[in-house]
């Protein structure tokens, strides 16, 4: 009886932990299609910075986005052993550069905690709330703005 | 889906199809064709579209197409002449018609008013404005008689009814037995059967239709009633319906008739052997005298979703890219240098390249449709403009990729309305010049070197050019001093600005300026272009790649990166030589071509991939040429290679990019852009261009 309320009460989620800039981060495990190491990309002219460029994944034209530098910190220099997640933002793939991948996270909804609000107005743009779990502290990102902004204007 | 929808839905498909076939009948009767063929098919589909509207109670629709049926069965039956001006009633009640089944399918009808404007036509043109009711039987050959129409009291009429199903009522899983029942419900009813063609096994086709009938009815319901009944079978079945007891049919049939089933079978069995030999001699005569006889052979064909041909495009354009990248590195590995493998390879490459052909051709469709709604929007700018106008069409059966001819009706609209409206002359100008007071517009179609050529062409008065430029100088698109060549002229018509238009939604209405056209022709990786005599009419060219999804280009290096030039836009590779450059300053160049100078654009800086240089010494210059004949010279680094590539496009995932068309992948399974060669060299005047949205866009 215990146990069954206990799971009543608390809705796990899972998700993906990364490093990326030397920070820690996770992202819905949902939203994220399939985990690929690097292939060189083929810039796009006229691009932000943390455009990477685009790959060929399997015959569709993927852009990448350096998480790092969309974020603000450092860039990444991709090597063969950085990893691309390949994550569903809305109608639209797109692949997030990004150090390396961690492990997976089995979270409770209530251990999520929202991003404090010193937090600079970049941070909260992408970081959705802060999992404190055995000494880390590791950063929950949404995709929702990591593409640029301009993009939903050209959708329609 | 609910059943009834779904079969809804195939009704109005079915719809469309039958309103295709009226308006090539109309087309061609108008034409002069005027065979029973002709009429008969023009009156089924008018007739089939009565029917089928008639099962999803679309009562504004039945109402209108049985008038207009009515009309064509005196065509049919020869007592009505269609003259010209019955022809062209014919013709706006085929657009009608349209429009109402188009009305009906978005819901309800709401304005009758056209519909019945037409309808009272139709009623003048059939005489005096008769109950149509009575008009029904005009086209058969028998006087109508005193029918419960005009008996005040119902009276018990006997009809005699000869009915023999040809096999296409069959086909069309018809039954006569529920014919019959159908009748019987009407009154007491009698039938005969009538075996007399009724073959021998030997010569039996279990498809064909073999049986006759001879039925009385006595019934309290008028002719028309019973005529009803055989509403749907109609065309399939010669069919007579008299009224009384005609002497012939009431005397006893004569004796094959009168041989029963049992008999026949008997006597076939007795004779069986004999005829069985006979038959087997005759057969390879019989059937080369069949032959002539059976109808123009149908293709058969199949409704497939429009999402399953694209899945298997897709698919197909990776098995492409797989199969070069296999190549390249099967050719690429040093140890590998078989002659056998080198030819499989080979081999795999043209069944590939042949996959992909045939898969393209299923998307490929001819651009009659097309044009026959163009024949509509003639008619209709025709009677707004009170002009006479003539559509030719030529080439309707080329074939282009199905979403060219989709995008392609707006524009074309739009030009056949400009030629229309603004080229041809009224009827009284023309005659005063001498020229026919009918104005002719072209609309031709044909293929040429891998591409798509659409000509508009009309026989009017041509571009006045003095006011062309006035206008361009007064909206303040050239300056007033301004020396234009005439085609310079011509072409300022495709300038954005020019045209007094505002917004971009009423393509469809008069106004809108050819810029729109022009950007939805070049969205579709088209051109169009303009040739014009005055006095003697203007012709507008578009000529439009095959298909979407792949086109042919140069790989070209750029500071290591790799990108593709469409080849449609490129003249010609011009010789490199630095004292050909003159540097204007401010990082601009032009390049002398046999004395011409063209703007050189170093491509690397314009898309920002290096920083401008201060010479350009080095690299290859590929000479293009603009959608709107424009020279400019692109230097590139290096060129690697000519090859068809796959489009790609940049926009699901990510967005659009100035500068460049589309994405694709290479052989070595790297994505490479494809450059937008006109707003690459366009940039320094193309300001307006991110403000407008295109009408129409590639996908």
């Amino acid at each position: 009886m215990i146990e069954k309320s206990a799971t009543e009460l608390t809705r796990e989620a899972e998700f993906v932990a990364f490093r990326a800039g030397g920070l820690e981060f996770c992202i819905n495990i949902m939203s994220v299609r399939e985990i690929r190491g690097w292939t060189p990309a083929t810039a796009i002219p006229r691009a932000p910075s943390y455009i990477r460029g685009v790959i060929n994944l399997r015959g569709v034209v993927l852009p990448i986005v350096d998480l790092g530098v969309r974020l603000g910190l450092p860039g990444t220099e991709p090597t063969a052993r950085h990893v691309i997640i390949v994550a569903q933002v809305g109608e639209r793939a797109a692949g997030l550069l990004v150090d390396s991948v961690s492990d997976i996270l089995s979270v409770e909804d209530t251990s999520i905690q929202p991003t404090p609000d010193v937090a600079s107005q970049l941070a909260r743009m992408f970081v959705r709330g802060v999992i404190a779990m055995d000494g880390r502290m590791i950063s929950v990102v949404t995709m929702d703005n990591v593409l640029p902004a301009g993009m939903d204007l050209e959708a329609a | 889906m609910d059943p009834m929808a779904e079969i809804r839905l195939t009704f109005f498909q079915e719809c469309e199809e039958q309103l295709t076939a009226l308006e090539n009948g109309l087309l061609a009767m108008q034409e002069g064709e005027t065979d029973s063929e002709t009429v008969n098919a023009v009156f089924r589909a008018v007739h089939s579209i009565k029917g089928g509207a008639g099962a999803f109670k679309l009562d504004a629709l039945v109402s209108f197409a049985h008038i207009f049926e009515t009309a064509l069965d005196k065509v049919r039956s020869g007592s009505l002449t269609p003259d010209a001006d019955a022809m062209k009633l014919f013709l706006r009640a085929a657009d009608a018609l349209a429009d109402l089944v188009s009305a009906s399918r978005d819901g309800a009808v709401e304005d009758t008013a056209p519909y019945v404007g037409i309808e009272e036509e139709f009623n003048a043109l059939i005489g005096g404005g008769a109950a149509p009711e009575e008009d029904e039987f005009a086209g058969l050959d028998f006087q109508p008689i005193v029918t419960a129409f005009e008996e005040p009291e119902p009276t018990r009429n006997l009809y005699t009814i000869r009915f023999r199903p040809l096999r296409e009522l069959y086909a069309k899983a018809n039954e006569p037995l529920a014919l019959f029942r159908e009748l019987a419900r009407l009154g007491a009813l009698e039938a005969q059967c009538d075996i007399k063609n009724l073959p021998f096994l030997d010569t039996f086709e279990p498809e064909d239709s073999y049986l006759a009938w001879e039925l009385r009815l006595e019934t309290e319901s008028p002719q028309s009633a019973v005529k009803e009944v055989f509403d749907f079978v109609e065309g399939d079945c010669d069919l007579a319906i008299e009224s009384g007891q005609p002497a012939a049919a009431a005397a006893p049939p004569p004796s094959p008739q009168e041989m029963d089933i049992t008999a026949i079978l008997r006597k076939v069995r007795e004779e069986a052997p004999a005829i069985a030999a006979a038959a087997a001699a005759a057969a390879p005569a019989a059937e080369s005298e069949a032959a002539p006889k059976a109808k123009a052979v149908v293709q058969p064909t199949i409704r497939v979703d429009l999402d399953r041909v694209d899945r298997l495009i897709n698919l197909v354009g990776e098995l492409v890219i797989n199969q070069a990248m296999l190549t390249q590195r099967v050719l690429h590995s040093s140890h590998v240098r078989d002659r056998e493998v080198t030819s499989s390879l080979e081999e795999l490459e043209r069944l590939t390249r042949e996959i992909q052909e045939s898969v393209m051709a299923i998307r490929a469709q001819p651009v009659r449709p097309l044009f026959q709604r163009m024949s509509r929007i003639v008619r209709e700018v025709a009677d707004a403009t009170a002009k006479d106008v003539r559509l030719r069409t030529e080439g309707e059966a080329t074939e282009v990729d199905k979403t060219v001819v989709e995008l392609l009706a707006d524009p074309l609209t739009h030009m056949i309305r400009n030629a229309v409206d603004h080229g041809l002359e009224g009827p009284d100008q023309r005659s005063a010049i001498g020229k026919p007071p009918e104005g002719t517009v072209r609309l031709a179609a044909a293929h040429r070197s891998g591409r798509v050529i659409i000509e508009v062409s009309d026989d009017g008065q041509g571009i006045n050019r003095p006011k062309v430029l006035q206008k361009a100088i007064a909206n303040g698109l050239v300056p007033p001093d301004a020396q234009l060549s005439d085609s310079e002229i011509d072409n300022l018509l495709f300038l954005p600005g020019f045209s007094t238009a505002s917004t971009v939604s009423n393509i469809s209405g008069r106004g809108v300026g050819m810029d729109v056209v022009k950007r939805s022709i070049q969205a579709l990786g088209g051109r169009i272009s303009i040739a014009s005599t005055p006095g003697q009419g203007s012709t507008f060219t578009l000529s439009l790649p095959l298909t979407l999804a792949v086109l042919d280009g140069i790989v070209v290096t750029v500071d290591e990166q790799v990108f593709v030039i469409p080849l449609t836009a490129i003249v010609e590779t011009v010789k490199h030589e630095p004292s050909r450059i003159h540097h204007l300053g401010d990082h601009s160049f032009v390049l002398r071509v046999r004395d011409v100078l063209v703007p050189l654009i170093d491509v690397g800086a314009e898309l920002g991939v290096r920083a401008p240089a201060s010479d350009l010494r080095s690299g290859v210059a590929i000479l293009i040429e603009t959608a709107n004949g424009t020279r400019s010279a692109l230097l590139v680094d290096n060129i690697q290679d000519q090859r068809q590539v796959v489009i790609k496009s940049l926009e699901t995932n990510y967005m659009r990019v100035d500068g460049i068309a589309a994405a694709t992948i290479l052989g070595d399974g790297r994505v490479a852009m494809i450059l937008d060669v006109d707003a690459l060299v366009g940039p320094r005047h193309h300001d307006w261009a991110p403000a407008e949205i295109p009408l129409a866009k590639a996908s």
